[in-house]
């Protein structure tokens, strides 16, 4: 094992170790948690040295089997990707602890299978930001999407409907992104990103380009339930599984914006995808602002915790796409910084969630009173994360809330500065209605198994302490990362 | 009008596939019965890889199987061999919507046992009685 090629087994451990847990777990389940530790401990060491190996000697290519590109696929590793590793491993590695011991009370027998599927899923996600051909980025999409089908199908009750639903809108998104690779394969004879990014700028002005444009984009915002596209998220993700819900629920959006930034930088030029099409990033800029204010309304409108979080899962798509398309730096930093601390957010989030789910059974509101006094520790950590939504300074959600803001500001966009300032209140009451009920009001009987209900298993309550800590690390560390991280990883050619 | 004729004539193959593509489209979302939207999306899938296949077509090439020698001493003409790139993609592609199809049959099955019908509606209204 070299240097040059750690970044290839930092996706391949995963994905070798989902054949490992079906075969050897069948067997017993004790294989199962050792081996998917195991395998995600070794990829997050390995996307750490990666991304100090980017950061001090600059980014790299890989050509996987010595195909030389363009015909051959190209993994591009820049800091960027590197950082996307680091945090898909990480996250799935901390999402995992807490998903061994939910999936262990939720689907008692099928540990095996489930873990087949969310391992090959975690491959699914590294491959995804390390490559840079657009047809592999199909495929590899596809690969993410069709196990999260899955896994979601695996909750109760509702669960394969909201599941077969998903199948059909994402296979809609997925097959808009490739009739948009056909396009672009068309007009240049590449797939390719780099090759099609030096072909392009002499096909300026072609309709066929806007047209492959327009594919990739709507595609890739079905993927991440951007707003008016967004309507298979809120069931799919709250009826899943617990232990799905953690690790999909804060990557998989995440993973997809990441492949917009992608798609509009590194086959797109900045030049073609803010300026040749004047209103265009503004109209979305506008839409954005729209997504955030809808779903934060809809949110208002839940009665039970996990569907509360989905909504607000897809405001937080709004404040990334909007980020984006602001088109200049401040902007794009905050959005890369929102993908870091989203992702963490999400993470602890769902994760106290699912602590509650373990001990009571539900996370309807009124099953939530008097819980502080039960998990003190579980509520501590979730009320981190909920200052991190609102964005409390400490926590990490204020700083990128603090960049985009300003990054709107220099802009001009003043909806979206709105948009966001009114998003941050109505997490506030969100949050706040949910703490109330949970400090204050106290259960005046408490029935059988309210009684029972303590803290949370070690299992659950490690990963989530770790995911508050981080929040406050992230947030304390915020100066660094964007200077040193972040800085280095903007696409470039965007307006200083 | 006549040149709107000869612009569809001429890219017929295009044009079937929009017609194809958005007969997918319209099942998936407008149709009730969930196994004629899966149809509906195979459909969808279907138009995009025949699209895809068509471009790698040329007016009289030969299959893309060359003979080692003759291509060795005679060099190769493009022109004259239809690209077989697209089909490759494609292979991939089927792979993807075979297995997307698998698993939305299997939930299904899952669907069909929990409520006992595959119609949009009535399991909408089993749901909220």
């Amino acid at each position: 094992m070299t240097a040059t090629n750690l970044h290839l087994y930092v996706m391949v451990a995963p994905l070798l170790s989902a054949f490992a847990v079906n075969l050897l777990g069948r067997r017993s389940r004790n294989w199962i948690a050792p081996l998917a530790l195991g395998a995600l401990s070794f990829s997050t060491l390995g996307a750490l040295l990666t991304l100090q190996r980017v950061l001090q000697h600059g980014g790299y290519r890989y050509t996987v089997g010595n195909w030389q590109p363009p015909y051959g696929i190209e993994l591009v590793i820049d800091p960027l990707s590197a950082l996307m590793l680091l945090l898909i491993s990480a996250v799935a590695l901390v999402a995992t602890v807490g998903a061994l011991k939910s999936v262990e009370q939720e689907l008692p027998g099928r540990e095996h299978l489930f873990f087949t599927l969310y391992m090959i899923l975690v491959a699914g996600l590294l491959g995804l930001v390390m490559t840079g051909d657009a047809f592999n980025l199909y495929v590899l999409l596809e690969i993410t999407s069709i196990t999260t089908y899955g896994l979601i199908a695996m909750g109760r009750g509702r669960a394969p409907l909201a599941s077969f639903n998903y199948i059909i809108m994402g296979s809609i998104g997925a097959c808009f992104y490739l009739l948009g690779a056909g396009y672009l394969y068309i007009l240049t004879g590449t797939l390719n990103m780099a090759d099609i990014a030096s072909i392009l700028p002499g096909l300026q002005g072609h309709a066929a380009i806007a047209t492959a444009f327009g594919f990739m984009m709507v595609g890739l915002w079905v993927k991440m339930a951007f707003f008016p596209l967004h309507n298979w998220l809120p069931n799919a993700y709250s009826l899943a599984p617990t232990g799905a819900g953690i690790m999909i629920a804060p990557l998989m959006t995440k993973v997809t914006v990441y492949l917009m930034i992608r798609v509009m930088f590194s086959i797109f030029a900045p030049e073609y995808t803010f300026f040749a099409h004047p209103g265009v990033q503004a109209g979305i800029v506008w839409v954005a602002s729209l997504a955030i204010l809808c779903a934060s309304a809809l949110a208002l409108a839940q009665r039970n915790l996990r569907r509360m979080l989905t909504y607000i899962l897809v405001a937080e798509v709004g404040y990334m796409v909007g980020g984006v398309w602001l088109a200049n730096s401040t902007g794009m930093t905050g959005a890369v910084l929102h993908i870091v601390n989203d992702a963490l957010m999400t993470l602890c989030l769902f994760l106290a969630a699912a602590a509650i789910v373990y001990r009571t059974g539900s996370l309807d509101f009124d099953h939530l009173r008097g819980l502080y006094r039960r998990m003190p520790l579980t509520m501590a950590a979730f009320t981190v994360g909920a200052f991190s939504m609102i964005g409390v300074p400490p926590t990490c959600g204020f700083f990128s809330k603090w960049y985009l803001i300003l990054g709107a500001v220099e802009a001009g966009h003043w909806e979206f500065v709105v948009a966001l300032l009114l998003s941050s209140l109505v997490n506030a009451v969100l949050f706040f209605r949910i703490i109330e009920i949970a400090y204050f009001k106290v259960n005046p009987q408490p029935s059988g198994d309210g009684l029972l209900a303590g803290e949370a298993p070690l299992w659950l309550l490690t990963p989530l302490l770790t995911a508050a800590i981080a929040l406050l690390a992230v947030g304390i560390g915020s100066g660094p990362l964007v200077n040193q991280v972040i800085r280095l990883a903007l696409p470039p050619g965007l307006a200083p | 009008m006549d040149q709107l004729l000869t612009e569809i004539v001429g890219k017929y193959n295009y044009w079937l596939y929009v017609v194809l593509m958005m007969i997918g489209f319209y099942a998936m979302i407008g149709k009730r019965n969930l196994v004629k939207k899966l149809l509906g999306m195979n459909i969808f899938q279907t138009a995009i890889i025949l699209f895809y296949v068509s471009t790698g077509v040329k007016r009289g090439g030969q299959i893309p199987i060359l003979d080692k020698h003759a291509a060795l001493s005679h060099g190769v003409d493009a022109s004259q061999i239809i690209n077989p790139l697209p089909h490759v993609l494609m292979l991939t592609a089927i792979v993807v919507s075979v297995s997307v199809t698998g698993v939305a049959l299997a939930i299904l099955v899952r669907i069909y046992r929990e409520y006992g019908t595959l119609e949009e509606d009535e399991i909408l209204e089993k749901i909220r009685s």
